[in-house]
């Protein structure tokens, strides 16, 4: 009767036949490409929320553990798959011992459930992809919004607690399943309001409009003149590099002045900041520069006559090199396209070269509420304070996180230097992450730590679920003594 | 070797906590401390052979419920199989429809018969026992969905009335439904027989055919599932207040003539944040209040 891939499982005497990716009759043996494993133990206790107990299973049983442990020169484990006590204040499924430097360190592992959070998406482009503030949308929800470009960069603020839980259950779903996607390095498609729509893919080039985003700008336009002045003096006699944000002219440049560049008489749209420097040279697009421009010229006025001269040699580039077009004014001052000259071709090259790859980065970011600081101590804001004071370390899957100045412990973590699939996700919704607070054994007991709960990691090491990873060589390690300040 | 179900008291020093399996119950006794102690210590006794005694038969457990059945031999499996009898014929049902009820009857007859207790229940993951000595009640709060905790309302039952069994059932629920249900709560004397209504009136909550449903046969779920190929709910998406209405008018009728056949007390059908009463006067709805945030 059985499909060929249900595995059955010998947990108890109901022997249930599980298919992949499903649970047996008690939700707590699954199989996972075909293994028996414990799995997904916040259902236990969701169940437990509904009915208001506070159990707490973890801690005495043998089969419990299904976490990742990254070896190295000594072993740390993980919260991924450790499970979670939320909302009770309880002791975290796994507070672990092991001996770092001669001193006993005690890792509290713990799988936090992140109502609260968000991801904050860094989309490396030029290109226009929406107005500032308008929303981000995934399957046609609202997840977040448009924040401030900074650097060539296109901010993207996704989640956090008005979309995870404040809007329609829809909205909160999709949300979930968004922040989950993005944060275990899966492809996301997103569409801005009145803007483009792109796909993002942690440490992946975005595809804005079906386009694959290959470098990102070396600098503004007015920041690109400085840098190429030099080689662009004597060599022609205007530049005009094309930016949404700053479009530079070399010869009114401060860069160009320097080198003597003369006057050619040119005239710009736009708005002149400082001189050589112009906002809002056209549209935000998609096109030359993340302007909406498909023909460069149509930035440009007519050039002075009085200034300007039949021969005038102009250079229009992008700043990421990739639109550039050569003119040259013939008798009635217009400009006429003509091939890029050898010598030129070489600095628009170098442009090129300079843009880096074009990137999405995607770092999470969650707290540490009280209950899961409960979790770890019996006085949570001790545990706040340790963070803060850098007795206590924070990691999340293994990996470095920044911890935010002020109130509560904030964190940001890059998810491409996480373990895989390090995230889950709750029907709350609200996603499932690992968090890990590394400290010394004594300043645990001192914090009002659980000590009573703490295993050895030894203990750990014959639980047949668990599961080795290499560290990240990118990764500084978790009970490593750490360098400067601290 | 070592005995397969945990049994502890939970740290409030209460309650009992017996988990064997797929079968998660709290227990809670009120009493003198020493009948609290025995009614504990024969719970923890007939506990350890429940999920043995019903797994020996539970392929017949699994199979459709119909008028000719044979009888089962286990005493659980029996209150199951008695249960459901007012269904069989009449729709799909299988003694697996009451098996939380019945397990909760069961574990509460046995710690009544062995200790003098004002009042105590047995908690099977929502399905509930009760016992209530004369003068005592106990106030019960209703959950919508078990993912989000939060009470849409609650149910006063004092020793004059006749509930002493509780159960919920929805498609989000631990089992699988042929409805699309969010919660429909039943109580009626017992709680084997307020567990397989539940069942019914959830699979009555239902609008076939609408496209928001995503259904599946439960075997290709859930290989031994008692549900076989029937089509179990797997999502539901959007609903219209018309759909949302006629869905549980559908419920309703069912909780209507059940009641009229005294095999329950009353039910709460919820579905999309509306909820319909159908009640012999037991159930007090208040204002919504949320427990956790």
């Amino acid at each position: 009767m059985p499909d060929e891939d249900a595995i059955r499982c010998d947990a108890c005497p109901v022997l249930c036949y599980i298919k992949p990716g499903r649970t047996g009759a008690c939700d707590r043996y699954g199989n996972r490409d075909g293994q028996l494993v414990r799995l997904d133990p916040h259902v236990v206790l969701d169940r437990a929320v509904s009915r208001g107990d506070s159990v707490v299973p973890f801690l005495d049983r043998d089969r419990e553990w299904d976490g990742n442990i990254v070896s190295g020169p000594a072993k740390f484990v993980t919260a991924i798959g450790a499970g979670t006590t939320y909302p009770d204040y309880k002791p975290a499924p796994f507070i672990i011992s092991s001996e770092a430097q001669g001193v006993d360190m005690v890792t509290v592992v713990t799988e936090g459930i992140f109502s609260y959070c968000g991801v904050k998406v860094k989309i490396d482009t030029d290109r226009h992809l929406g107005a500032e503030t308008n929303l981000v949308r995934a399957q046609g929800e609202p997840v977040g919004h448009v924040t401030t470009g900074e650097y060539g960069s296109q901010m993207l603020s996704l989640g956090g607690v008005r979309h995870l839980t404040g809007g329609s259950r829809k909205e909160g779903t999709v949300t979930c399943d968004t922040l989950l996607n993005l944060c275990n390095g899966k492809a996301v498609d997103l569409a801005i309001d009145d803007g483009a729509t792109v796909t993002v893919q942690a440490g992946k080039p975005p595809v804005v409009d079906g386009m694959q985003e290959e470098r990102m700008r070396v600098g503004c336009g007015s920041a690109t003149i400085g840098m190429f002045a030099k080689r662009w003096f004597n060599k022609v006699d205007e530049v005009v590099v094309v930016d949404d944000h700053i479009t530079g002219v070399l010869s009114e440049h401060q860069a160009g002045k320097l080198l003597g560049v003369p006057e050619t008489g040119i005239k710009m749209k736009g708005r002149r900041s400082t001189p050589g420097r112009y906002f809002q040279v056209a549209e935000p697009g998609t096109a030359w520069g993340g302007t909406n421009i498909e023909d460069p010229l149509s930035i440009l006025k007519d050039f002075n006559p009085k200034i300007a001269w039949a021969g005038l040699r102009l250079l229009m580039v992008s700043t990421t090199g990739e639109h550039h077009a050569y003119f040259e004014l013939d008798e009635a001052l217009r400009p006429v396209e003509k091939d890029l000259p050898s010598f030129l071709r070489e600095s628009v090259a170098r442009i090129k070269e300079n843009c880096e790859p074009a990137l999405c980065t995607v770092l999470f970011m969650g707290g540490a509420g009280g209950s899961l600081r409960a979790g770890v101590t019996e006085n949570p804001v001790r545990l706040t304070n340790s963070v803060k004071n850098s007795f206590t370390r924070v990691t999340c899957g293994g990996a470095p996180v920044y911890v935010w100045p002020g109130g509560g412990i904030t964190f940001m973590v890059d998810v491409t230097r996480m373990p895989e699939n390090g995230f889950g996700y709750v029907p709350t919704p609200a996603l499932v992450a690992p968090i890990e607070f590394t400290l010394k054994l004594s300043d645990y007991a001192t914090l009002g730590g659980y000590m009573d709960h703490v295993r050895t990691l030894d203990s750990l090491m014959t639980d047949e679920r668990r599961r080795h990873l290499s560290a990240r060589e990118n990764n500084p390690w978790p009970l490593a003594k750490r360098q400067g300040t601290d | 070797m070592r005995q397969r179900a945990q049994i502890s008291l939970l740290p409030d020093g209460r309650r009992l906590h017996m988990n064997d399996g797929p079968i998660d119950l709290i227990v809670e006794a009120f009493g003198d401390s020493h009948e609290i102690e025995a009614a504990y210590d024969e719970a923890s006794r007939r506990f350890v052979h429940v999920l043995d005694e019903l797994c020996s038969e539970l392929s017949f457990l699994r199979q459709q419920s119909m008028p000719d059945s044979p009888l089962p031999t286990g005493p659980i499996a029996r209150r199951m199989t008695a249960a459901v009898s007012p269904y069989s014929g009449r729709v799909f049902i299988t003694p697996m429809a009451a098996v939380a009820g019945a397990v909760a009857e069961d574990i509460l007859d046995t710690i009544t018969s062995a200790a003098q207790l004002s009042k105590a229940y047995i908690n099977d993951g929502g399905d509930i026992a009760l016992h209530l000595a004369p003068g005592e009640q106990f106030v019960i709060g209703m959950v919508e969905r078990p993912d989000r905790p939060s009470l849409f309302g609650t149910a006063r039952l004092h020793s004059t009335q006749p509930v002493r069994g509780i159960a919920t059932s929805g498609w989000r629920g631990r089992s699988f439904s042929l409805g699309i249900a969010d919660a429909v709560t039943v109580l009626a004397e017992r709680a084997a027989q307020a567990d397989a209504a539940a069942t019914v009136i959830a699979n009555a909550v239902d609008l076939p055919g609408h496209p928001s449903i995503l259904r599946a046969p439960a075997r290709s779920i859930s290989p031994d599932n008692d549900l076989g190929d029937l089509l179990v709910t797997q999502h539901v998406g959007e609903l219209s207040p018309e759909d949302i209405s006629s869905a549980l008018d559908a419920g309703v009728m069912v909780a209507q003539s059940l009641i009229a056949e005294r095999l329950i007390q009353s039910a709460a059908v919820h579905l999309r944040g509306e909820t319909r009463v159908v009640t012999q006067e037991v159930v007090e709805l208040p204002s919504r209040s949320l427990v956790h945030a």
